[in-house]
């Protein structure tokens, strides 16, 4: 047992930090630190610049332009983009789709569409909620019927996180409504441009435009954007829902979190003193820090035992980071909402791209973004699976309950 | 960076988990602890026979010189199966203060004795107002010629009743909190004027209030220099907190594993109570607890040998915050899970919550801790 990484992963680190140090533009930075929303052309500029180093699919087979490295250099490179912070490669093309292609997908599929994602020339989304089917996402409706060589697409998803820039969704639709509810599924990739789609925006509670509802009404689809097999659906979205073990606790980003915790508190005056000098302040924080710690070690666990790990079987103990990152997630966004005090009331949009506020600032500069952080970050709970979901797997996967 | 045990480690866990399998069944516990020293002589001579109680000694003195991943393996192993042995008091509190402060005539002396069996030791610290303040000592050394005259009082002594000798810290200057002025001594357990009071803890351990009065020690019972103890009691102390994080994660552990086994066979309501959604849900938060837990033992071992004691006393705090906090989640849904039945003596799994509990209320509870790393500022160190 040796918890110390060796000289060559540390100068690795070294590498990813200076590169992203070096490589990310100064105003993203800044939004991000600052609790705002990204623009679609902050994203696409990123991570071009990450496929230009090499980087923007470090996940994938090296034919496909992933970079071959090992677990805990997967690891680094999450956890160095979330501390920068700069923002990660768009998941829904990296970590979802992408990965299900190269397990399932056609040699035509493959070529015609992984170059494009590595570097974001397709923005995809996930069509895979509806308003019937949340947690039982295998009630899913949306159908698509065959008809020579097209299917003919009808339905809703919903949820679907920034819909408003995709090209292109990929979808989980129902081909056999007469079949078990997991086998009549089949997962279907479709463009956006196509005529019959209505995308409409979900405004949530922060006052962000995030997620959206997609109407698909009589869609005619291409028969090769069928991904595998029909019916097959439910297989690979197990896949890539069980996909991404590492990262999904997010401990970076908390950990830049927690800095910037650090910085506010000692700048925000309560009384006579800094609140980062009030007792009950910093034990409250000491106790996230201590959550985070546990959570990082339990993290690097499960990135050490990727290597011995056999086949693509998801890693039930992914569900425990979920639960415990989203957790601190919210000990953090919570934290956040008490520097901020008073002046945590003014409603101050910026963090609307399309409504932006060229209102001066009311109050700190910094405040108009921590409220609506607040109220963002109870999703990180619901979203991927609510933590409940995730606690059903464990119970039955972990526990065999 | 890896977690994996070496070929040796693994053998030891391995005849380690064979010894308590074959000897530390619940009523076999219940014989030793119903025994005069509350604890099994003969067991602790096979312990000495497998080379455990020599475990993190250097090899001129017969031990194997083994790091924190033994004592972890040991220790872990230990809260498997409540083990009632003063391994926590001799092997890894006596013997750190002779490792991290021990004169080569000392250990050539002692550690022998403490590797084949034949000597037990105990820490003599904590006073009736000191709770966890290690520096809160107001027990008297008094210096006459070579020697030192000693002068006071130590309270829940682990394993103090039937220690040999007794690791006995006291002032030889200074106020009362100071950190100056501590001095830690040898103090034979036979020695005119040493009386104990021995006791049962809540926990079916052994422990003891002692009185020092007049207790006189040999320039051979000074460990280190005399005024400038404290760091080599944090020192030991944090070996000893990383040492009981282990034995906690052990205990909880089983906890665990006996609440899931009993899910998955009592029934009720002509179902098993597993099927519940909610025992389920208490089910995982508690696994969840246990490997939080596991990670910051882990840490708390790697750490323990840091030599920066800053970022030592910081990990191993948050390390002691965490297995108190999750012990008490583990231990009190145990039982809440068990119902009537983990209210009862007879079954064992109030007796792994009795002994998280101590644990957490052994050099500071999770509360401690916690102050101790606000008000330190803190941040548990990096890996």
């Amino acid at each position: 047992m040796d918890l110390r990484f060796t000289a060559e992963e540390l100068a690795f680190r070294d590498e990813l930090r200076a590169f992203f140090r070096s490589s990310l533009p100064e105003s993203i930075r800044d939004k991000l630190v600052a609790n705002k929303g990204l623009a679609k052309d902050d994203i696409v500029t990123w991570q071009r610049i990450l496929n230009k180093k090499g980087w923007a699919v470090a996940n994938w087979p090296a034919e496909w332009g992933g970079t071959g490295w090992t677990p805990v250099q997967q690891h680094m490179f999450q956890e160095e983009l979330q501390m920068t912070p700069a923002p990660q490669p768009l998941g829904f093309g990296v970590t979802m789709v992408g990965p299900v292609m190269i397990a399932f997908g056609s040699d035509e599929q493959k070529k015609r569409f992984l170059p494009r994602i590595a570097n974001l020339d397709d923005w995809w989304c996930q069509g895979f909620s509806e308003p019937g089917a949340g947690s039982d996402l295998a009630s899913l409706r949306t159908s698509a019927k065959r008809d020579g060589d097209h299917y003919v697409v009808n339905g809703q998803k919903t949820w679907t996180t920034l819909a408003q820039h995709a090209d292109w969704i990929f979808c989980l639709v129902r081909t056999d409504p007469q079949a078990k509810k997991q086998e009549g599924i089949s997962f279907l990739l479709i463009d956006m441009k196509t005529p019959g789609i209505t995308v409409r925006p979900i405004v949530t509670i922060d006052g962000g435009r995030e997620v959206n509802e997609v109407f698909f009404d009589d869609v005619d689809v291409p028969a090769e954007n069928l991904v595998g097999e029909e019916n097959k659906g439910w297989d690979y979205a197990k896949y890539l829902l069980g996909r991404e073990r590492t990262g999904i606790a997010r401990v970076g980003f908390s950990k830049e979190r927690i800095r910037r915790i650090k910085e506010l508190a000692a700048a925000e005056i309560a009384g006579d003193k800094p609140l980062i000098e009030d007792e009950r302040f910093r034990e409250k924080l000491a106790a996230v820090e201590v959550e985070l710690k546990a959570l990082e070690m339990t993290q690097l666990r499960v990135v050490a035992a990727e290597r011995n790990r056999v086949g693509n079987k998801p890693d039930p103990a992914s569900s425990i980071l979920k639960i415990k990152g989203s957790e601190i997630q919210q000990a953090t966004s919570e934290l956040l909402l008490e520097i901020v005090g008073p002046y945590a009331m003014p409603y101050q949009p910026e963090h609307d791209e399309e409504e932006r506020w060229n209102e001066p600032p009311i109050g700190p500069e910094w405040a108009g973004p921590i409220a609506p952080t607040y109220f963002n970050t109870r999703k990180v709970s619901i979203y991927g699976g609510t933590n409940e979901i995730q606690k059903n797997i464990i119970a039955k996967a972990i526990l065999g309950l | 960076m890896d977690f994996d045990l070496t070929e040796e480690q693994r053998l030891l866990k391995e005849s380690l988990d064979r010894l308590i399998g074959d000897r530390y069944a619940f009523q076999q516990r219940k014989t030793y602890a119903q025994s005069p020293e509350g604890w099994s002589r003969e067991l602790w001579a096979q312990y000495a026979g497998l080379g455990l109680l020599g475990l993190p000694f250097a090899e001129q003195y017969g031990g194997s010189a083994g790091g924190p991943v033994e004592t972890m393996i040991a220790m872990e192993a230990f809260g498997g199966a409540l083990a009632l042995e003063p391994f926590l008091a001799t092997v890894v509190l006596g013997g750190g203060f002779l490792r991290h402060g021990g004169t080569a005539e000392q250990c050539a002396d002692l550690v022998p004795k403490i590797v084949d069996g034949s000597l037990t030791l105990a820490f003599a610290q904590t006073e009736r107002h000191s709770r966890y303040d290690l520096a809160d000592i107001s027990t008297v050394a008094a210096r006459d010629g070579a020697a030192w005259v000693l002068d006071g009082e130590k309270g829940v002594v682990l394993h103090g009743d039937t220690a040999d000798k007794l690791i006995v810290t006291a002032r030889v200057g200074g106020g009362r909190r100071d950190r100056d002025g501590v001095g830690v001594f040898i103090v034979d357990g036979k020695a005119a004027g040493v009386s104990r009071r021995g006791y049962p803890t809540q926990d079916g351990l052994r422990a003891a209030e002692i009185a020092l009065a007049g207790v006189r020690v040999g320039p051979e019972g000074v460990l280190g220099e005399p005024g400038e103890g404290l760091p080599l009691v944090e020192r030991v102390v944090g070996e000893a907190i990383a040492a009981l994080c282990a034995e906690a994660v052990g205990a909880m552990a089983a906890m665990h594993e006996l609440t899931v086994e009993y899910l998955k066979t009592r029934r009720q309501f002509g179902r098993e109570i597993g099927s519940f959604q909610i025992l389920q849900h208490r089910a995982v938060e508690m696994l969840i607890a246990l490997e939080q837990a596991r990670s910051m033992a882990m840490l708390g071992t790697m750490m323990a040998s840091e030599v920066n004691a800053a970022e030592r006393r910081n990990a191993l705090s948050a390390a002691k915050v965490q297995i108190g906090r999750s012990g008490r989640l583990i231990g009190q849904q145990a039982i809440q899970l068990h119902g009537g039945i983990g209210m009862t003596m007879e079954y064992k799994v109030g007796h792994y919550f009795k002994r998280v509990t101590m644990i957490d209320s052994m050099f500071g509870d999770a509360d401690f801790h916690l102050r101790e790393l606000a008000r330190r500022d803190g941040s548990p160190a990096a890996a």
